[in-house]
């Protein structure tokens, strides 16, 4: 009896230790680091592709200010977004190369802390390193913006950060951005900016009871995360398949749509960011999406 | 006889007065969809897939003009519940602020509405009234 009793205690040390081995929050090491000069002019594109404004900038009209503190509603709580300036105590000023890298790869602060998956480090761990080196390097240009950010307004088991290794494990697959060599060199740039540093399918995807998102019907649009009783639009196919790729180059220069209406509530500050990329860029970004096969999205109620 | 007449003519004024002021959330729906349909033909013609039609772009330009107009009564009070509209919430919590937007989009259709009697002046003359559009759609409209 005492045998049996044992040996479950020790099953149970086993999964507790197997657990806690899988949620460590993960790092990259500065060792790997060799060294290396920034391209700044591509470090200001991965900051228009990658939205940081959006987020990071509370006034739209001075997109370099990366103070924080921007509210994002979810269904699991109020996110505050942090302050990603380069000021040395309240922002990034402090951080190393290193660790800019884990949090936009790993999703881990320079703490060893786990970031929740509101900041999109399921489509940043895409990027390449140079894109990150570079888009580090540019952060670093910008004016330093005093302020903390208050702490994210959630439920008490979400404040456990542990747990987000869970879902890291189950979410966070760790790959870069791999091209596809049948496809055009155009369509694999559109790709890159797509699912790695623009994060399109992070609104543009339903979600799961776990807030990840339901991978057969990426880009299929769903409910307003936000909770406003809105509609995401499906992108794919199903959704703007009578879209041309003009058109969709057009809604990202200045977010007109082909209806002669405009795009508005967070599309909008997306449009101010692809409207500083290159033409090119923009018109990669619509050969991509206008080449995503038709998936229909969740039924809206 | 008189009387009855009198009575039923203030009775069908007065339904019909309440019936315009109970249903706001229509009435503007109606109202954006003419505006709508007046941007349609303009940015057609801007990108040159249609000719420019100046009766169409002073048609636009006074639906716009009534719209600015009407616009600052037909918010009164958040929707009830289940209401179908994609006016969000925020419009009351920041009543000012969306006041000032509305202002801003009258300000932008009467400075306009006259400089637009060419396709080179309408170039210059519609990107502002759209950009009021847009500022406004941005925090108070609701997606999709």
């Amino acid at each position: 009896m005492i045998r049996a009793w044992l040996l479950l205690a020790l099953l149970l040390v086993f999964v507790v230790g197997l657990v806690w081995l899988f949620t460590t929050p993960a790092k990259v090491s500065a060792i790997e680091l060799t060294p290396y000069a920034p391209d700044l002019d591509n470090g200001k594109t991965m900051f228009n592709a990658g939205g940081c404004a959006s987020c990071h900038a509370p006034n739209p009209k001075e997109r370099n200010r990366l103070g924080g503190g921007m509210a994002l509603k979810s269904p699991f709580g109020t996110f505050y977004s942090p302050n990603i300036s380069p000021h040395p105590g309240d922002g990034i000023g402090g951080w190393s190369e290193a660790d800019f890298l884990t949090a936009m790869w790993k999703g881990t602060s320079p703490g060893g802390l786990h970031y929740y998956p509101v900041f999109p480090y399921t489509s940043y761990q895409r990027m390449r390193l140079s894109d990150v080196r570079d888009l580090f390097a540019y952060l670093k240009t910008l004016p330093p913006v005093e302020g903390k950010v208050r702490s994210h307004n959630l439920p008490v088991y979400l404040r456990v950060r542990r747990a987000v290794g869970v879902w890291k494990f189950l979410f966070l697959d760790g790959r870069q951005f791999a091209r596809d060599p049948t496809q055009s060199e155009e369509w694999n740039r559109g790709a890159y900016l797509v699912t790695g540093p623009a994060h399109c399918a992070e609104c543009h995807s339903p979600r799961n009871v776990f807030g990840a998102i339901v991978s057969t019907q990426r880009f299929a649009g769903g409910p307003d995360p936000e909770g406003s009783d809105g509609w995401i639009p499906n992108i794919t196919a199903a959704g703007i398949g009578d879209y041309a790729q003009e058109d969709i180059v057009r809604v990202l220069e200045s977010g007109d749509l082909p209806n002669g209406d405009s795009v508005g509530g967070a599309m909008r500050g997306v449009v101010r960011n692809t409207a500083e990329l290159s033409a090119d860029d923009r018109r990669a970004i619509a050969a991509y999406i206008k080449s995503l096969p038709p998936v229909e999205g969740p039924t809206r109620r | 006889m008189i009387r009855t007449v009198l009575a039923m003519f203030t009775l069908a004024l007065w339904t019909s007065v309440a019936a315009g002021q109970s249903d706001p959330v229509s009435e503007r729906k109606s109202l954006m969809k003419g505006n709508l349909e007046g941007a349609r033909n303009i940015v057609k013609m801007v990108r040159g897939q249609n000719s420019f039609d100046l009766e169409q772009v002073t048609a636009a330009f006074e639906q716009w003009t009534d719209t600015a107009k009407k616009l600052p009564n037909l918010f009164p009070e958040p929707p009830a519940q289940g209401t179908k509209t994609r006016a969000l919430p925020k419009i009351w919590e920041n009543k000012a602020d969306f006041e000032a937007k509305i202002a801003a989009f009258a300000k932008a259709v009467s400075e306009s509405r006259d400089k637009a009697k060419t396709l080179d002046e309408l170039k210059i003359a519609f990107p502002p009234v759209n950009d009021a559009c847009v500022d406004c759609h941005e925090l108070y409209r609701r997606p999709q």
